[in-house]
């Protein structure tokens, strides 16, 4: 009975959380590292032992408040299979880079979640925040080889979704993005047991 | 493959014409017909896989090899199928039936059962089983529903992931605003500043490129907001390292130790007095400035009067000058026991740059709060008045690099931290900014030569160089590198030839970049520090 309780346990919802905390963090790193807005803007936090940087603009927080909070649920239901996050020259709305997030769903823990009577992992936290940090680490470093933004730039993120999937209320159908003359780069992915997660990001190459 | 080509011909020719009579049947034909099954083969291979026979005889020859090893019916179900896009989808749908619509990434070959790795099969005739395999094909007809369940699982598969359109594309419609009006990618710095305009400036004289000598300082603070060396007028050069300042004789090479703090003080701060003397002033992270006489090493007195660490110090004849992390500007009479005369509010972040003009009628202070003061000195005293005479703001980050124009008064030279990147020349009597240069990178100090209209400057990130610039143009005149980290702190030698650069790399090196040139000689500098010694001898007590 000890041995059950100390055997880590994690449900689909929290596999979800962490999965989309990843993406906060993520998401947020690229609009530090990349410059899209203003470094003062940004606020440092301690996370996967880490300083990472969040954007305090309230605009951008309730964007990807809503947007995460929404995404978990899909991500709990598997109706989700990638998000991109694009960034876009404001004058011209081009797209100048993209960053997909792909959602794979596994199994996780087969035994466990017979006996649980629920899907539900067994991998180690320290794990997967190691994995996510190297991640991380990964995103980190990208701006050596990614091109300049010389611009003002904007960012948005779209939901790949299953066609079954419900449209809530401010969510709108998207068309798919291209970007001309592309480079892609997959990043180091990680996984929590239930959930896989790579990351991938394609940009615009400049001779 | 002739046997089956004849096979085929054989079957055709059965179901025309009806059965072959000339000539004995062959082994297989015989066994089928014993176990009384369908006489054609072809059939039956359709019914397994959409493949024409000529596959299979392909799948029956590598079946062979697996029998060898185990006669495992799933090896036989799961065809080896010609294109690489069927196998992958036949190995893919045992473990995935489950949830046929996922898409997941294939990683067809790790699962692969076959057991040759070589990338072409070749057959081995003599081990083939082939009475054995077509047994073991025929008996696999109960399970043929089955697999034609797993194939149509896999087509499904496979077309989730060759489809390009994902079920739905959504987008949040309450968008992330844009980047502020006029905002610009700070990141530019990384981005522009590897490639400088090569406008270096064709020179008749000659400028070694490497340093003439690279000194240990080990343990220097890697600081942009501390200035760590100066070279005495009497050619001692004082470092501080860490806690303790040391003092290199640059004629002899003699060092010594002068003072070491206790704790975990450190040195923020050293300036030598004006004039040669032996006396200098060292700033402590404990907010006190301390009076050193260096002739015998030994402390005079401790003068406070801040409340944070004392990063930036500046003579001015009997006065001494010190900036804090307070912001505020001290001035310490050293002759008087109430030593502090005036405490100026001068701004409101670190003061990290101070400096007096060489005439000793304006104090420049340069602070973390991106201003450069110019204080005007107080009528008959050697202080400067509390209200200053221009706050310039045009710099965009700290200002640490100051320096006054040793030949024409009143023209200073001011440099910006990183996310400014320029180095400003401004007349401070009339309040105009001269020239700016923007030199792509940190500037961390700035030193004017006393030989030529020229000056030098340190930098950062991305190159740690220093950069002669010809004035008033501010053109390049040439860039000395070796510094694997940033160039904090520079100091001219009394002599105005050698230029000493402190690295946060945690070495010194000096650079003879302002050699005289031998034909024209100049009046020697000596007999003019000899008067302003003994002046100075004559102002301290």
């Amino acid at each position: 009975m000890s041995q059950q309780q100390t055997k880590n346990c994690i449900t689909l919802r929290g596999s979800a959380q962490i999965i989309c905390e990843y993406l906060k963090f993520a998401i947020n790193s690229v609009l530090f590292q990349r410059g899209l807005y203003p470094p003062e803007s940004f606020k440092a936090e301690q996370q996967y032992g880490l300083t990472l940087l969040i954007s305090e603009d309230q605009q951008i927080k309730n964007f990807l408040t809503n947007l995460l909070t929404q995404s978990e649920e899909w991500i709990v239901n598997k109706k989700v299979s990638k998000l991109s996050l694009i960034i876009l020259n404001v004058a011209n709305k081009e797209v100048l880079e993209c960053w997909d997030f792909n959602v794979q769903y596994e199994d996780g823990d087969t035994a466990l979640s017979k006996e649980k009577n629920e899907t539900v992992g067994s991998k180690d936290l320290k794990k997967i925040q190691q994995e996510i940090r190297d991640v991380m680490l990964q995103v980190a470093a990208t701006i050596s080889y990614l091109p300049f933004l010389d611009c003002r730039c904007s960012f948005d993120v779209l939901v790949h979704a299953r066609t079954d999937c419900d449209i809530p209320d401010k969510w709108a159908e998207a068309e798919p993005v291209a970007i001309a003359n592309a480079q892609n780069v997959q990043l180091k992915s990680f996984s929590t047991s239930l959930h896989k997660m790579e990351t991938v990001v394609s940009y615009k190459l400049v001779d | 493959m002739a046997q089956f080509n004849y096979l085929n011909e054989l079957n055709s020719l059965a179901t025309i014409d009806g059965p072959l009579t000339r000539g004995p049947l062959q082994r297989w034909a015989k066994k089928t017909n014993n176990e009384n099954l369908n006489p054609s083969l072809s059939a039956s291979f359709k019914n397994h896989s959409n493949v024409n026979l000529s596959s299979c005889n392909q799948s029956m020859q590598k079946l062979s090899i697996s029998t060898n090893q185990s006669c495992n019916n799933s090896v036989l179900s799961s065809n080896k199928t010609p294109t690489r896009n069927e196998n992958k989808k036949g190995k893919k749908t045992p473990s995935k039936n489950k949830s046929p619509g996922r898409s997941t990434t294939p990683t067809p070959n790790k699962a692969s059962k076959t057991p040759n790795k070589a990338d072409r099969f070749i057959p081995s005739r003599s081990n083939s089983n082939y009475d054995l395999c077509h047994y073991m094909m025929n008996r696999e007809e109960d399970k043929t529903e089955e697999v034609v369940a797993q194939n149509a699982a896999g087509e499904a598969i496979g077309r989730a992931l060759t489809d390009t359109e994902p079920g739905r594309l959504l987008q949040y419609t309450c968008k992330a605003p844009a980047a502020p009006e006029g905002y610009q990618n700070r990141l530019r710095v990384v981005y522009s500043q590897a490639k400088v305009p090569s406008s270096v400036k064709n020179t008749t004289r000659y400028i070694p490129q490497a340093p003439d000598r690279i000194l240990d300082a080990p343990d220097i603070v890697d600081d942009y907001y501390l200035n760590l060396v100066d070279w005495s007028e009497s050619n001692i050069l004082a470092v501080a390292l860490g806690n303790a300042v040391y003092l290199w004789n640059a004629g002899t090479g003699q060092i010594d130790q002068l003072l070491t703090l206790e704790g975990s003080e450190t040195v923020c701060s050293v300036s030598w007095v004006q004039g040669g003397g032996s006396h200098l002033a060292v700033g402590t992270s404990n907010a006190t400035v301390e009076l050193w006489d260096c002739g015998r090493i030994k402390r005079l007195r401790v003068m406070d009067g801040h409340t944070g660490r004392v990063g930036s110090l500046a003579w001015n004849m009997y006065m001494v000058t010190s900036g804090g992390r307070d912001g505020n500007i001290v001035h310490h009479d050293v002759r008087q026991r109430d030593h502090a005369v005036a405490t100026i509010s001068g701004h409101t972040q670190e003061i990290c740059g101070l400096k007096w003009s060489p005439d000793g009628r304006y104090l420049a202070s340069g602070g973390n709060d991106n201003l450069l003061n110019i204080w005007p000195v107080t009528q008959g005293q050697h202080y400067s008045q509390p209200q200053y005479l221009y706050s310039f703001n045009q710099h965009l980050a700290a200002v640490k690099g100051l320096a006054w124009c040793p030949w024409s008064a009143g023209i200073l030279a001011s440099g910006g931290g990183t996310a400014d990147r320029t180095i400003r020349i401004w007349n401070v009597s009339t309040g105009a900014n001269l020239n700016t240069v923007d030199t792509k990178s940190q500037v961390c100090s700035i030193v004017w030569s006393t030989h030529y209209k020229e000056l030098v400057s340190g930098h950062g990130y991305a190159q740690n160089q220093l950069v002669i610039w010809k004035y008033p143009l501010l053109s390049r005149v040439a860039e000395l590198s070796g510094h694997v980290a940033r160039v904090l702190h520079l100091a001219l030698s009394p002599d105005g030839t050698t230029v000493l650069s402190a690295g946060a790399d945690e070495t010194l090196r000096l650079w003879k970049c302002f050699m005289l040139d031998p034909t024209k000689k100049k009046e020697p500098t000596d007999s003019k520090a000899a008067k302003s010694l003994l002046n100075m001898n004559s102002l301290i007590r």
